[in-house]
């Protein structure tokens, strides 16, 4: 009966794609929250920083790595190579840092809890015990579950406002936790494993996050242990005029195994929203982490009014031999797409995977895709990108796969397809290839097609209305891509391919 | 059940007319088959009247149980029980062939305010009708008509007829590349279907599906019209004879 049981989901994960588009407006995650807010003055300058170190109560040597990040960022022009378009974005006119003033002192029961957060949880989908455990109830955590175990980190604006299941995983010896926390009550493993994968110096937006980074996830799989459940991080930029800046930093050590989620949310607002956060994955030897994103950020109005600036750097290092690391994103949201999840392949056998589904629709711009840096030996990787474009968009796929002359033997496959549904809308693949050694294979496919008239007609002959009918059409272009997420994640991917779709045909 | 009514209709990029006054009622009940040369306009009928796009409708009315078929678009012509088996289905690749049933069946039931078919209702439904057709469990999870032989793509459109229960059935040369075994399950799953208050319109070159397909009456179709009909000894006539003397005669 398994295959039943599986079958089944499959098919409500349907159904719920075709119920969303019927239901919902176009963007779902569109309100505000007016909660009372702490905020650092507009503008970025040493004395910020020091703010921002001193608000999370950090040791003098990160307060000094975000100095000297600083210090490089103002010496580094913005990067112009990307295929995108968008105004100057004035780094002075900007909040750094913003948190909601009920969490400066920690809740003791419901009565509390700021209700607007509460609320706020609610809307996103987190369960009531999440909630509890989110809002910092004590007790919570003893609480009976719901069924869904996925252990939840939320970052509301600046601040990591509760981890969930914190005791559970501790007892596994994984260690979830805001980063903030992780540096005041882990800081051998931040020490070792901060930015030894995305340097201070990387790049203009991963130093401007070293510089001024106020919050993320940290996660620690100890040798030998598969992480009990799913670790999940919540992103929701609320407060206006914010940027937001979090930084991630999962190390998975010798034969471990984890699965993390991240998902991102933002209200509707007229003016831009600068978000530039940091990944960075180490992954040691036999060990493996599949990391998924779906990237949901208010993508601007029809007009291209307002929307989320998006500029991520991600990156996962598998250091040691036969470590393996599986990225899957599915990018619906954000005005400006800059992102670019990559993986170097540094241990013998290790393997490197990218699946990916960008979808840009009215005016907004995506510049995405991977980059597999193969070092060792018979290292593998594969890329699987699927674009879709509609209304005025631009979409374009920019990969690297580079065979370094010690990569003996090493493999990659990269397919590339573009779906464009109308004829205002652009789709563009740029592959950069560089082998440096004789034994190693690359092999690239690239496809570029129109939303088929016959298909949309058949499946509107069989009672489908036109959006169900694009939705349908899609979610199979993206079936790849879909599979290679966790379940319930998938379930979210389907129905936000049909809400960012909507009004796309017609 | 289905009236048509001295219908013309034109290809909207060129200006060529293709029905020129096609007049035809089939009632509840009861299968008619059309049969007619090449170019006679028998596919473009059968487009126009699912709503498909690139025709233009110059003169005339088609309508199904009074109401109008040629202002409603394509999904309300489903929901209103018109069906098209077509005669090349098309393939939707990555979407599954269960998936797409289930979404075709309750986009329907919802448009006719019915509650949707739970998974378990679903699945039951769509297994006892598949074994009926001889299509596997395998092909249910394929995706729509991707890697399908000839057969099992025109299978596959009696299964969905079976699921969606139309009044009106247009059937598009569904006998075209059958061999003969699959050409007597097509057959038996349309006769299965066949009751009181369901209506076949059967499209067809050969007379061969009709000794499976029993039809009440025989429609000749030459030049964009009804030029001759009668009983299901028409299509032994023109089996026999070809259309050359029934064409010169309605001439």
């Amino acid at each position: 009966m398994t295959a039943t049981i599986d079958l089944d989901v499959r098919e409500g994960v349907d159904r719920e794609t075709v119920e969303t588009v019927q239901n919902m407006g176009s963007y779902k995650y569109g309100w505000d929250t007016e909660i009372e807010m702490d905020y650092a003055p507009k503008g970025l300058n040493e004395d910020i920083v020091r703010l921002i170190s001193q608000k999370n109560e950090e040791p003098q040597w990160m307060l000094e790595w975000r100095l000297e990040a600083f210090r490089r960022w103002q010496t580094m022009t913005e990067p112009k190579w990307a295929m995108l378009n968008y105004p100057v974005i004035d780094y002075q006119d900007q909040y750094y840092y913003a948190r909601p003033k009920s969490m400066e002192v920690k809740p003791k029961s419901l009565d509390e809890v700021d209700p607007k957060l509460l609320a706020t949880y609610e809307k996103l989908g987190i369960p009531l015990k999440e909630q509890m455990i989110l809002a910092g109830v004590e007790g919570a955590e003893d609480a009976p579950a719901e069924g869904r175990r996925v252990a939840v980190d939320a970052v509301f604006d600046s601040v990591s406002v509760g981890t969930t299941f914190k005791d559970e995983l501790a007892k596994a010896g994984v260690i979830f936790c805001s980063i903030s926390e992780a540096i005041r009550e882990h800081p051998e493993l931040v020490k070792k494993y901060l930015g030894s994968v995305v340097p201070q110096s990387d790049n203009f937006f991963a130093t401007l996050n070293s510089a001024v980074f106020s919050d993320g996830s940290f996660v620690y799989v100890p040798k030998g242990v598969t992480c009990p459940m799913e670790l999940s991080t919540y992103f929701r930029i609320n407060a206006e005029n914010t940027g937001q800046f979090e930084r991630t930093l999962i190390i998975a050590d010798q034969g471990s195994y984890v699965s993390y989620l991240e998902g991102c949310t933002a209200p509707k607002r007229d003016t831009n929203q600068l978000h530039a956060a940091v990944v960075e994955i180490v992954i040691l030897q036999d060990a493996e982490v599949k990391y998924s994103t779906v990237q949901n950020w208010f993508p601007g109005d029809e007009e291209g009014r307002g929307g989320i600036y998006n500029f991520v750097t991600k990156r996962a290092d598998c250091r040691e031999a036969r470590a393996k690391v599986m990225w899957t994103q599915v990018e619906t949201g954000s005005a400006i797409t800059w992102k670019y999840p990559s993986c170097i392949l540094r241990g013998d056998e290790s393997q490197g995977e990218f699946y990916s589904i960008a979808i840009a629709n009215n005016m907004q711009q995506a510049d995405t895709g991977t980059k597999m840096i193969h070092l060792g030996r018979n290292t593998r990787s594969r890329i699987v990108s699927k674009g879709i474009s509609a209304g005025r968009a631009q979409n374009t796929y920019r990969g690297l796969v580079s065979m370094h002359p010690r990569a003996a033997n090493s493999r990659n496959y990269t397919q590339c397809d573009s779906l464009l549904i109308g004829d205002k809308c652009g789709a563009h693949t740029v592959p950069y290839i560089e082998v440096k050694n004789t034994s190693s294979r690359v092999e690239h496919e690239a496809t570029t097609s129109k939303v088929d008239d016959d298909q949309l007609f058949y499946c509107r002959s069989r009672g489908m209305d036109e959006e169900e009918a694009v939705a349908l059409v899609v979610n199979g272009f993206c079936r790849e891509v879909l599979q290679a997420l966790p379940m319930e994640f998938a379930m979210e991917a389907q129905s936000l391919v049909a809400i960012s779709l909507e009004g796309s045909v017609g | 059940m289905l009236k048509i009514d001295n219908l013309h209709v034109k290809l909207e990029e060129e200006d060529k007319q293709i029905l020129k006054g096609l007049s035809l009622e089939v009632p509840a009940g009861q299968v008619h088959a059309i049969m007619g040369p090449n170019g006679s306009g028998k596919s473009t009928l059968s487009y126009v009247l699912s709503g498909r796009d690139g025709y233009d409708v110059t003169e005339g009315s088609a309508s199904l149980d009074g109401e109008s078929l040629l202002d409603m678009e394509p999904e309300e012509r489903a929901a209103a029980g018109l069906f098209l088996a077509f005669q090349y289905p098309v393939e939707i690749p990555g979407v599954g062939n269960m998936t797409f049933l289930r979404t075709a069946v309750n986009a329907q039931r919802k448009a006719r305010g019915q509650d949707e078919l739970s998974s378990g209702d679903f699945l039951k439904l769509v297994r006892a009708k598949a074994a009926e057709l001889q299509i596997s469990p395998d092909m249910l999870k394929r995706p729509v008509n991707v890697g399908f032989s000839g057969g099992e793509k025109k299978r596959n459109e009696i299964l969905q007829m079976a699921m969606l229960e139309p009044r009106m059935c247009i059937m598009d040369e569904t006998d075209s590349g059958l061999d003969v075994d699959a050409m007597r399950l097509v057959s038996d799953g349309v006769n299965a279907l066949r009751s009181p208050d369901r209506s076949f319109l059967v499209i067809t070159h050969y007379q061969r599906l009709l000794n499976h397909i029993q039809p009440d009456v025989v429609h000749i179709m030459a030049d964009g019209r009804i030029v001759k009909s009668g009983g299901p000894e028409l299509a032994l006539q023109v089996e026999q004879e070809g259309y050359g003397d029934l064409l010169s005669e309605a001439r």
